[in-house]
């Protein structure tokens, strides 16, 4: 089972073969996705329970956790996908850590924008300077700092190591930043999910949240495979197998 | 003292001391961007001292970024960086000096400054000495996060709006604590405890930030 595991992952690291990957799983990762996305906030939103104190308009809950949660991961992957590209020079993390930032930004500005109008009918205004709401804001532009450095350089490895370092910094900032804007100012309800003990939510209500939450996150898989196929073949253009490729069609 | 560190302790002080408008730029920054604030709002005592800790760290932290935004720049044209990261030396060893020289001359004045400027915005004066130490133990981390981003724009030369882009993010912890620490002094609440965070701070960047500044400088020299 490791040995299959370790081949795999050098297999993925070969550009060549990633392509062949993402091309057999996208067709089949797009359609999973959107269809586990919709289930979720169909059940969400039209047939999970109403909440006791917040009504119906606790449902965006649907939509804004599976943001936000995919948003933090996407960052915690740009910054694995750095260290990897900073230790190992490997071409494939290089093309992932660039994949990985724009739907993850996109992601972000979901997770504020549902944020804001969720705030409205609970805390009575659409922004609050609450250390969730600040951290995820935070997030967003650290998001937009590793793009726009990307895009600044125009050698690509050179580009990429660059944002590998700020995305690992970023990592960091945003542990940091977290703690300390939440000593600043909290108002954000407590975590609704959790890993280790009981959830404070009705399973009613968890599981269409876990099944958007899942929606989500393969749509990101999705995204970020699409945008890694394009990469690996501009960077590969020159090589033979990307020669044959256009020509064959 | 000799080796290589303090050789080039020696001439980034020399270098810094023989042009002394970098030195003075970042100072009459601060000043002049403080000096807008009552113009802007209200020449009111109370306001001002609501909102001096703020002001005045969002001044310093502004005129941190904007000196660094120089300083592997010049070396970088006249291939001194190159020379300093082939050198047979860790290029730790040089950038520790270079940020050490770069705060000694910039960041420690804009703390000597601080408390002229906090007067000036209404702070009551037992909160002068809390903004000082602030503003003294917040600069270095200002200067090392940021030599980060100056070490991966180097070699571009649109340098300054994008540096701000990358580093201002970073610099929320430590504006958060800096102008917190104040706030707490002005309401007479400990301050010990916040100045320590600072500390923290301080200790992380210095830890692990002239690593990151060596590997910045080397991928923006294209390895």
């Amino acid at each position: 089972m490791w040995n299959t595991l370790k081949r795999w992952y050098h297999q993925l690291g070969s550009p060549r073969y990633f392509y062949r990957f993402a091309d057999a799983v996208l067709p089949w990762l797009w359609p999973l996705a959107l269809i586990i996305l919709a289930i979720g906030l169909v059940w969400g939103l039209a047939y999970a329970p109403v909440e006791r104190y917040q009504g119906d308009s606790y449902r965006i809950i649907y939509l804004h956790v599976p943001a936000s949660s995919g948003a933090l991961m996407g960052y915690i992957a740009m910054g694995v996908a750095g260290l990897v590209c900073l230790v190992w020079r490997m071409k494939m993390a290089e093309v992932m850590l660039k994949a990985l930032a724009p739907f993850g930004a996109v992601l972000a500005a979901v997770s504020l924008i549902s944020g804001a109008i969720w705030g409205k009918p609970t805390w009575g205004t659409y922004w609050q300077w609450d250390a969730r709401l600040t951290s995820m804001l935070i997030l967003l532009f650290m998001y937009l700092g590793v793009m726009v450095l990307q895009s600044a350089i125009r050698d690509p490895r050179q580009a990429a190591r660059a944002a590998s370092l700020l995305a690992l910094v970023g990592v960091i900032n945003v542990v940091i930043v977290k703690y300390s804007v939440e000593w600043l100012n909290t108002l954000h309800q407590g975590a609704t999910l959790n890993l280790f003990s009981e959830s404070s939510i009705n399973p009613a209500m968890k599981y269409p949240l876990l099944i958007s939450m899942l929606g989500m996150w393969l749509l990101y898989a999705a995204n970020v495979l699409m945008r890694a196929r394009a990469e690996v073949l501009s960077r590969e253009r020159r090589s033979g197998w990307v020669r044959k490729l256009v020509e064959g069609h | 003292m000799s080796g290589p560190w303090w050789a080039t302790l020696r001439r980034e002080l020399t270098l810094i001391w023989r042009s002394p408008a970098d030195m003075v730029q970042p100072l009459f920054f601060f000043m002049v961007v403080v000096s807008l604030f009552p113009l802007g709002l209200s020449p009111k005592p109370e306001l001002l001292a609501l909102v001096a800790p703020g002001v005045v760290w969002v001044a310093a932290l502004l005129a941190v970024m904007l000196s660094l935004d120089g300083l592997f720049r010049r070396d970088q044209e006249s291939g001194a960086l190159d020379q300093m990261l082939t050198a047979p030396v860790v290029s730790v060893l040089p950038v520790s000096a270079k940020l050490l020289a770069h705060w000694l001359l910039t960041g420690l004045p804009l703390a000597l400054m601080a408390p002229l400027l906090g007067y000036m915005m209404q702070l009551p004066v037992p909160a002068l000495a809390t903004l000082t130490y602030s503003v003294l133990l917040g600069t270095p981390t200002l200067t090392v996060i940021g030599a980060i981003g100056a070490a991966l724009t180097v070699g571009l030369n649109r340098g300054g709006i994008l540096l701000a882009l990358l580093i201002l993010p970073l610099y929320v912890p430590v504006l958060v604590f800096g102008a917190g620490v104040v706030r707490a002094a002005v309401d007479g609440s400990p301050t010990q405890g916040l100045l320590a965070v600072l500390g923290a701070l301080l200790a992380l960047a210095l830890s692990l930030g002239p690593l990151a500044v060596a590997m910045g400088l080397r991928i923006s020299a294209g390895d």
